[in-house]
Formats: C-alpha cells, structure tokens, sequence
C-alpha cells in the first residue's frame, strides 16, 4: 500500500497521478462505448451497472460491517415493486427510485434488529428465511405482484435518445454515483465503525462505537442499495413478476460479492460484471452456470480469500515494485 | 377430535422426516460448527442415483443402497477436498458456511444437466393409496413406512452416538476439539464420518419423501428449509432437539393446514425461526452459547 501521509491523503480517491490518467481513461472508454461497441454490449453493460449497485450494497454488509445476509432478493423485491406501483400511479421516476430505496431501507431495519442478537449462521437463516418470505407474500397476493401477467413499468420519456443508448447511460450514472458515494461511507467515521464492528464487535463496543446504531444502519443501507437496484431493474425491464427475485437472485448477489472480493469497491464491480458475464458466455449451457459459480467460489475462498481483487491487487504490486519481489 | 388425531398422525410422518433433515444439520452444526447450506443438494444427488438405478432395472434394495452410499461420499469428499484444505488455510467459519454454498450449487447444476428439470415420478414399493384404519383415524402405508423407518434411523443414531465408543468418539470431537486431538483421538477421520452420517440420514429422508412428491432437482429445497426450521426450534447444537423440533414442526404444521389455512403452512415454518430466533436462540433443548472475550 502507499505510505499516507497526512488525513486529508487519506481521504483522497485517487493517490497517484498515473493511476488518475488510468482512471479517466477508464471513464472516456466507458462513456464512448455506444459508439463503437454493438448494441448488445450497451445491453450488457447496463445489466451489470445495474448489479454494481445491488453488489456494492450487499458488500457493505456482508464485506465491510460482517453481517450476512442471505436476504437480499427480498429488498430488490420491495424495491422494485415499490418503483412499479409507484411509477404506475403516475409518480414521476426520481421520487420513485427514491421511495424504493427508502421502502427497503425501512425493511432493512426491521431485518436488522434481529440482527443485534444474532450472529453467524444464525443471522443467515434469520434473513434466508425473510427473502423467501418476502417471495412468498408477492407470489400469493395477486394486487402487490400485478397479477400472472406481472406488473408493467412504464418507461421513462428518453430524452431524445434510443432506448438502448438511453438505459446505458442512465445506469452508468447511477452505477458511477453509488460507487463513489460507497467510496465516502467508507473513509468516512460511519464507515471504519462498520470495519470496526466487523473486526471485532466488543472491541469496537468498548471504543464508543454504538454497535445497535451501526448495525442497524449497515441493514438500511445496503437494503437501500437493494432497493435503488430493484428500481432501476424494473425501470430496464418494463415489467415485473415475483419470479425473478427467488432465492436465486440472493445467491447470485451473495457469489458476486465473493467472487469479487469481500470488502473492496473494485471488488464489487467484478463481482458484478462475472455474474452478469458468465451466463451470457455460457448460454449455450445453462444448467452449467451455477456449477461455475459453485467452482469459482470453492477456489476463491481456498486459494484467493480476498476474490478477483485480490487478485488484481497482487498483480500491480508485482509490477509497481518490478525488479524487487 | 378424531379428525385432530388425524391431521396429527399425517404431521407425525411428514414431521419423522423433518427430523432426520434436522438431525444431519444439527450432527455437522454440533461438530464443525458449520451450517451445511448443500444437505438438501447431497439428498436430491441421493434420490437421483437411486432413480438412475432403478431406471436400468436394478432391485430396489440395491438401488437405496447405492443412493445412501452415494450420498455419503459426496459429504465424506467434500469434507476432505475443500474443508480440510480450507481450514489449512485458516478460512474463517462464514467462508466454511459458504464453500457448503458452493457445493449445493455444483451439485444442483450437476443434477439438472443429468437428471433433468422435468419433475419424475419415483417408484417406490410402499403404496400411496393402501391406507390401515385404526378408531376413525386412517394412515397410508407410506406414511407408516417413514414413521417407522424415521424413528428406527432415529433409535440406531442414538445407540451409536451414546453406546459405542464412535460415538463417544464423535462427543469429544464435538464438545472440544483440541482437547480430543490431544486424547489421541482421530478427530478429522471422526469429523469425515460425522460428514457421512449427517448426509446419510438426508438421503433416507430425501429418498422417502420422493414417492410423496415428484423429482426435480428442487425438490429438497422446502424440506430442507423446514429441517432448518426444525433444528433450529429444537436447538441447533443438541440432537434430541433436532428430533424433537422435527416432530413439533411436523404436527403443528398438518394442524395449522387443517384448521386455519393451506396456504399458511408453508410460511408457519418461517415464523418459527423468526420467533425462535427472538425468543430463544438457543432453541428448545440447547445449550446457550456465551462469548467469551
């Protein structure tokens, strides 16, 4: 790691110049993508700027605070029906996406509490058993879900841009946003008391860190993240139904941010992008995608515990010192 | 009243299997610590061989057997391939519980690339329909097979846990682990078994609830869940608990379905966790756990 110097270092995003030039690079070839990509790779690209943000949520909780939660299609479920109805009753989209989030965030909370007694395995099954909960009221009650055609989102008025071209952009947006605003929360206090409590809770305790407040607020949001992603999706999608946010979709989420790295932003962006990348890759084999995913978790968590960005990490430290190992 | 004893005779065999899902997460929970998310995996790979068997015409006793022998070695592989190495490798207890993740997602997929997503019958040679009465209350002979077989499984678990030196074996291993390594005792061989053991019990539930469902490869999904439920009401760390919270499960589900509602079975099991997880984490018959700083 580089040597910091001084807290306003440290709180720097960016610490070298070359690493600037990189990311602005990074940034142009992202914003011109349409131009010179087909049109299913603009596609693809919203799909895992989508996820980014659902990813980098879950990693807050499960990477940075220590608290695992298996329950994550259930707050994509809130937020995504919540921005359909919502947006069904002629709500304009801002506030919409705003109430999703808020929505899942207020679930979030009342997840959380449990949260404060349970630990570990515990707390998986607590929050396993509310995605599936959530799942079940949407599946059996027909006015929340819309019904056995799904729900229909309407779209919102593209600014004069096609569809495709309009749905990259408006994700990477969202995307760039909530992977800086998770870059803030973390360097800031809010953000080293989650680091603090997931290191070790009593410790954290006995150095004033609140743990009821800083867990509960860890739930709200990560679940406020899950809800902002559920918005968005069902704003991509045009419609919902209660079939897409299965216990499926928690693990899809959970495997990216472990196949991502536990605790790392870049992390998360992989994550998502192996997620969204592998199925597509493998499309012709679809019953194979989950024994990937399995495959790539059992090797990661033995040989590479800290995933894809570790990984990454390693390989620019071996060539930044390059002579010397 | 006979029709209370009726729904819960029916609670009473779909409960005996609950338990035997239960005691397998509560036997690998109690030794390792480790909530095996691919129990409900390692069955359906179970009831999936048996299937394959009995498709080329093999009897059908050689066909259980292969499945409980399969099944056991998924577990017994799975403990020595990714566990050992990952505890070599110091892997903390939340990434142990997620390798068993990763287990159930290769095993699901591998069942669905060779079994197939179209759910199957599974020919099984107690009937459905053959039905003894006793006073008013009637009970099919499948689900007295389960009972039976649940609560002999059940009793020849107890015997070898608290009668044979295996089992006192596996008490040490469980109640302190280094302590029993300096004993002179085998405690990864010991663990290995304990692997077996637990998957074998989910195959012998798994194969005999296949008759009362059709196969897919998600068919162990709810059971699984519900065998959650239930090691968790009983204490996840005692197997008496297991049994007992099997058995609870089971009955109080059949009552709820017959006096309030069908559709509210399913989620009863869910407000059991969540009630018991506010209430009494520990459960019904375990023990609390304390943190020590």
């Amino acid at each position: 790691m580089d040597l910091v110097k001084s807290y306003r270092q440290e709180l720097q995003l960016i610490r070298r110049p070359w690493t600037r030039f990189w990311v602005a690079f990074l940034l142009l070839l992202l914003l011109a993508l349409p131009c010179y990509a087909p049109g299913y790779v603009a596609h693809t690209a919203a799909l895992i700027f989508i996820y980014i943000i659902g990813v980098l949520g879950q990693n807050l909780l499960i990477g940075y605070t220590g608290q695992i939660s298996f329950g994550q299609a259930g707050f994509l479920a809130i937020g995504a029906f919540t921005f359909g109805h919502l947006s069904r009753m002629g709500v304009p989209w801002p506030a919409g996406l705003l109430c999703a989030g808020i929505a899942a965030g207020i679930f979030g909370v009342l997840v959380g509490f449990p949260s404060l007694r349970l630990k570990g395995p515990y707390l998986a099954i607590a929050t396993m058993g509310f995605g599936i909960a959530v799942y079940q009221v949407f599946v059996n009650s027909e006015w929340l879900s819309g019904g056995r055609m799904g729900l229909i989102v309407p779209s919102v008025p593209p600014f004069g841009l096609s569809e495709t071209l309009f749905n990259y952009y408006f994700n990477l947006l969202f995307a760039a946003l909530f992977t800086l605003l998770t870059y803030n929360i973390m360097s800031s206090y809010m953000g080293r008391a989650f680091v603090a409590i997931r290191d070790n809770e009593i410790a954290a305790e006995v150095m004033g860190v609140s743990l009821t407040r800083y867990k509960l607020i860890a739930f709200a949001i990560s679940s406020f993240y899950m809800g902002i992603m559920g918005g968005l999706y069902g704003l991509f999608l045009g419609y919902l139904e209660p079939n897409m946010f299965t216990f499926a979709e928690s693990i899809t989420i959970f495997v990216a941010v472990i196949i991502g790295g536990l605790a790392a932003v870049e992390g998360s962006i992989m994550g998502a992008a192996f997620v969204i990348l592998i199925p597509q890759v493998f499309s012709s084999c679809k019953e194979m995608v989950p024994a990937i995913f399995g495959v790539t978790i059992i090797l990661i968590l033995i040989f590479e515990p800290m995933g894809l960005y570790g990984r990454w990490f390693k390989i620019r430290l071996y060539f930044r010192n390059w002579p010397y190992r | 009243m006979t029709q209370f004893l009726q729904y819960a005779m029916g609670g009473l065999a779909t409960g005996s299997i609950y338990a035997l899902v239960a005691l397998g997460l509560a036997l690998i929970y109690r030794s390792t610590r480790i909530l095996n998310f691919a129990h409900g995996d390692i069955t359906t790979a179970g009831a999936f061989v048996a299937v394959a068997l009995l498709g080329i015409g093999l009897p059908f006793a050689l066909a259980f057997g292969a499945a409980l022998l399969s099944g056991t070695l998924i577990a017994i592989l799975f403990y020595f391939c990714v566990l050992v190495p990952a505890q070599r490798r110091e892997a903390t207890q939340l990434s142990q519980i997620i390798l068993t993740l990763g287990l159930g997602l290769i095993l699901q997929s591998l069942i669905a690339y060779f079994g197939g997503h179209e759910p199957q019958p599974f020919p099984f040679p107690l009937s459905d329909i053959e039905i003894y009465g006793v006073g008013g209350i009637v009970i099919s002979q499948l689900s007295l097979g389960i009972l039976g077989t649940a609560l002999l499984a059940c009793l020849l678990f107890y015997l070898l846990v608290q009668k044979t030196r295996l089992g006192l074996a596996m008490r040490a291993t469980s109640e302190n682990l280094p302590s029993a390594q300096t004993m002179g005792i085998p405690t990864r061989r010991i663990l290995a078994f304990s692997w077996g053991m637990a998957a074998l019990l989910g195959v012998i539930a798994g194969l005999f609830l296949a008759p009362l469902l059709l196969l897919d490869p998600f068919y162990m999904l709810e059971p699984f869940l519900k065998g959650f439920a239930a090691a968790i009401l009983g204490g996840l760390n005692s197997l008496p608990g297991a049994i007992v919270g099997g058995l609870i499960l089971g009955v109080s589900e059949a009552l709820a379905g017959g006096y309030i509602s069908i559709a509210f079975k399913n989620t009863l099991a869910f407000l059991i966790i969540i009630a018991v997880l506010l209430i009494r984490p520990e459960g019904l018959l375990g023990r609390k756990f304390v943190e020590r700083v």
